[in-house]
């Protein structure tokens, strides 16, 4: 597998977040991904900032571009050195039936994705590796 | 990518000294090669393909950089190479069609080299070997591309195909049908779920009959995907009514443990039509006979 | 700051969200709404979300909130244009938007909110009503 090429996006704000959505938008285009595909991955791209701004304290997000012989996918990974995430399982289940949840908004994005991996370390920090394949 | 043998200075001084010659028997050779059709692409055409390719080649080759099509000094030859390709696919060459295009600039090459180093056969030996090496790494790039291109030709007929026999019917006024047959598979239901969603919106119907009675069984995966497009449409403002649900079917969706939750079902498209019209305000009377 | 201008059209209150909206601008329309509706006595509010490429949970909270709170001060509130892609994600998200009530586009939607507001009527009257 291959990475083949990559962005990074600060995520420092509110307006970093709508920032995020659109180069995500703009590679998931170039990836090839269908329109629900593309409006799942910006979705979840979403959610992911959103988190790592009001809950990580700010932080930053990676794009990569993925290449896996003839199957191309996008990877993002969401970093921050907040808080950290003290019961990820909890998190991942947390509140979309009862829409008021912690909002972490974890598990709606596992949905979304193809490949997702939660890192985290209380009062370290944490990192959010969200990856879709094209088809 | 298998290593190429280095290209020498005084190759590409050649080549480059000889451009104009090297067209025009390019031009000579390009015609009667047995495979090439010459009812699909004009004279002209092919001349300024050939000198567009072949000034991008020797500004390459000036470069003194070595093959390696993802340089940007080999930038220009890998575009057009690329394009020739696509186009060739679309129009419906055979790649090996395609990469005769390249391949044949072989033999004036060659020509040009004897001329130059004939009475050097070391010399000689180098450059045809750099030559054919080039060319032929060039020719199998075409066919990559040229195979990509068909499969992108190929992708989208699948689709066509795809929307064709699984249309969407407008059956009265906000009321649409999308009459299912044959086996469903996930990746096919998906695509005809959304293309329902599409017509949803682009009709305003608000309500949308999926009749399943020409569909001989149902998987979980699919149950799900059509559970998810009720589920869709209503969040969208509209409504479904999944019709021509058989014994067999329904007793899989319950061994299955698929829960149809609030979703209507009806026994028949009929009944479904019916009950379409009633939420729609309509209703349908006999028209009073004629003497 | 820019804020989503708010129409008013007869009884009813009309918002068009065109922006990719950023959290505190769609704050800030939650509250602007909440506002017009005491101030005009509206009696709905259409929210059209037509031009959304996306809708997250944040948005979708919004959505809910503005109906919850609308329906406090007594008036109806529909969601009106959500396109094919956001509605899938939604379903994939897990997000049931519970308590908005949603319509295919503006004329529907208009026409929603007349029904609601004309059966209000009837209920409110003491004469007609049970």
């Amino acid at each position: 597998m291959v990475a083949t090429g990559c962005e990074t996006v600060p995520l420092r704000s509110g307006e970093d977040v709508v920032i995020a959505r659109q180069v995500v938008r703009r590679w998931a285009l170039e990836t090839g991904f269908s329109l629900v595909d593309q409006t799942k991955v910006v979705t979840a791209a979403s959610e992911l900032a959103r988190n790592t701004v009001t809950h990580g304290a700010g932080g930053k997000l990676t794009i990569e571009g993925l290449q896996n012989g003839h199957r191309k996918g996008l990877r993002l990974i969401f970093e921050d050195q907040g808080p950290g995430i003290p019961d990820v399982n909890r998190a991942l289940q947390d509140g979309y039936t009862t829409g008021t949840g912690l909002g972490l908004g974890l598990g709606g994005s596992k949905r979304l994705a193809s490949e997702f991996e939660v890192r985290t370390q209380v009062g370290q920090g944490t990192q959010v590796i969200f990856t879709r394949w094209k088809g | 990518m298998a290593s190429v043998a280095p290209i020498t200075h005084r190759f590409s001084t050649v080549l480059a000294a000889n451009e104009q010659n090297l067209l025009a028997e390019w031009m000579k050779v390009q015609p009667p090669a047995k495979t090439f059709r010459s009812d699909r692409i004009k004279e002209s055409e092919l001349r300024e393909q050939s000198r567009e390719f072949l000034r991008a080649l020797i500004d390459a080759l000036r470069s003194g950089r070595a093959l390696d099509l993802s340089s940007p000094e080999w930038a220009g030859v890998r575009d057009i190479l690329t394009e020739l390709s696509r186009n060739r696919a679309i129009q419906g060459f055979s790649p090996g069609e395609t990469a005769i295009f390249v391949l044949s600039l072989k033999q004036p090459v060659f020509e040009i080299l004897r001329q130059e180093f004939g009475s050097d056969p070391a010399a000689l030996m180098d450059d045809v070997w750099s030559a054919t090496a080039l060319l032929d790494e060039l020719a199998l790039f075409t066919v990559e591309v040229h195979r990509k291109g068909r499969d992108e030709v190929i992708l989208r007929q699948q689709q066509e195909l795809l929307e064709l026999s699984t249309p969407v019917v407008k059956l009265w006024d906000g009321v649409l049908a999308l009459p299912l047959i044959g086996t469903l598979d996930s990746a096919r239901t998906q695509v005809v779920m959304e293309n329902l969603l599409e017509q949803i919106v682009n009709t305003g119907a608000a309500l949308a009959i999926i009749d399943i009675t020409g569909v001989p069984t149902v998987d979980t995966l699919v149950a799900q995907h059509l559970l998810k497009t009720v589920a869709a449409a209503r969040l969208m403002g509209a409504d479904c009514i999944i019709s021509g649900i058989r014994p067999q079917i329904a007793q899989t969706i319950v061994h299955l443990g698929v829960e149809l939750g609030s979703v209507i079902t009806k026994a028949s498209l009929a009944d479904a039509f019916a009950l379409a019209l009633q939420r729609t305000g309509m209703s349908v009377s006999k028209a009073p006979a004629h003497g | 700051m820019e804020r989503i201008p708010i129409l008013k059209m007869g009884d009813y209150l009309l918002v068009s969200i065109q922006v990719d909206m950023h959290d505190r601008l769609a704050l800030s329309l939650q509250d602007d709404l909440t506002d017009r509706i005491v101030k005009s006595q509206a009696k709905g509010v259409l929210i059209d979300i037509s031009s959304l490429e996306v809708v997250d949970s944040f948005i979708g909270r919004m959505l809910g909130n503005i109906a919850a709170m609308s329906r406090i001060l007594d008036a109806n509130t529909i969601v009106v244009g959500m396109r094919p892609a956001v509605a899938i994600t939604l379903v994939e998200l897990g997000l049931s938007l519970k308590g908005v009530s949603t319509a295919l586009n503006v004329e529907k939607g208009m026409s929603l909110l007349e029904q609601q507001t004309a059966k209000r009527k009837v209920i409110g009257n003491g004469r007609n009503g049970l």
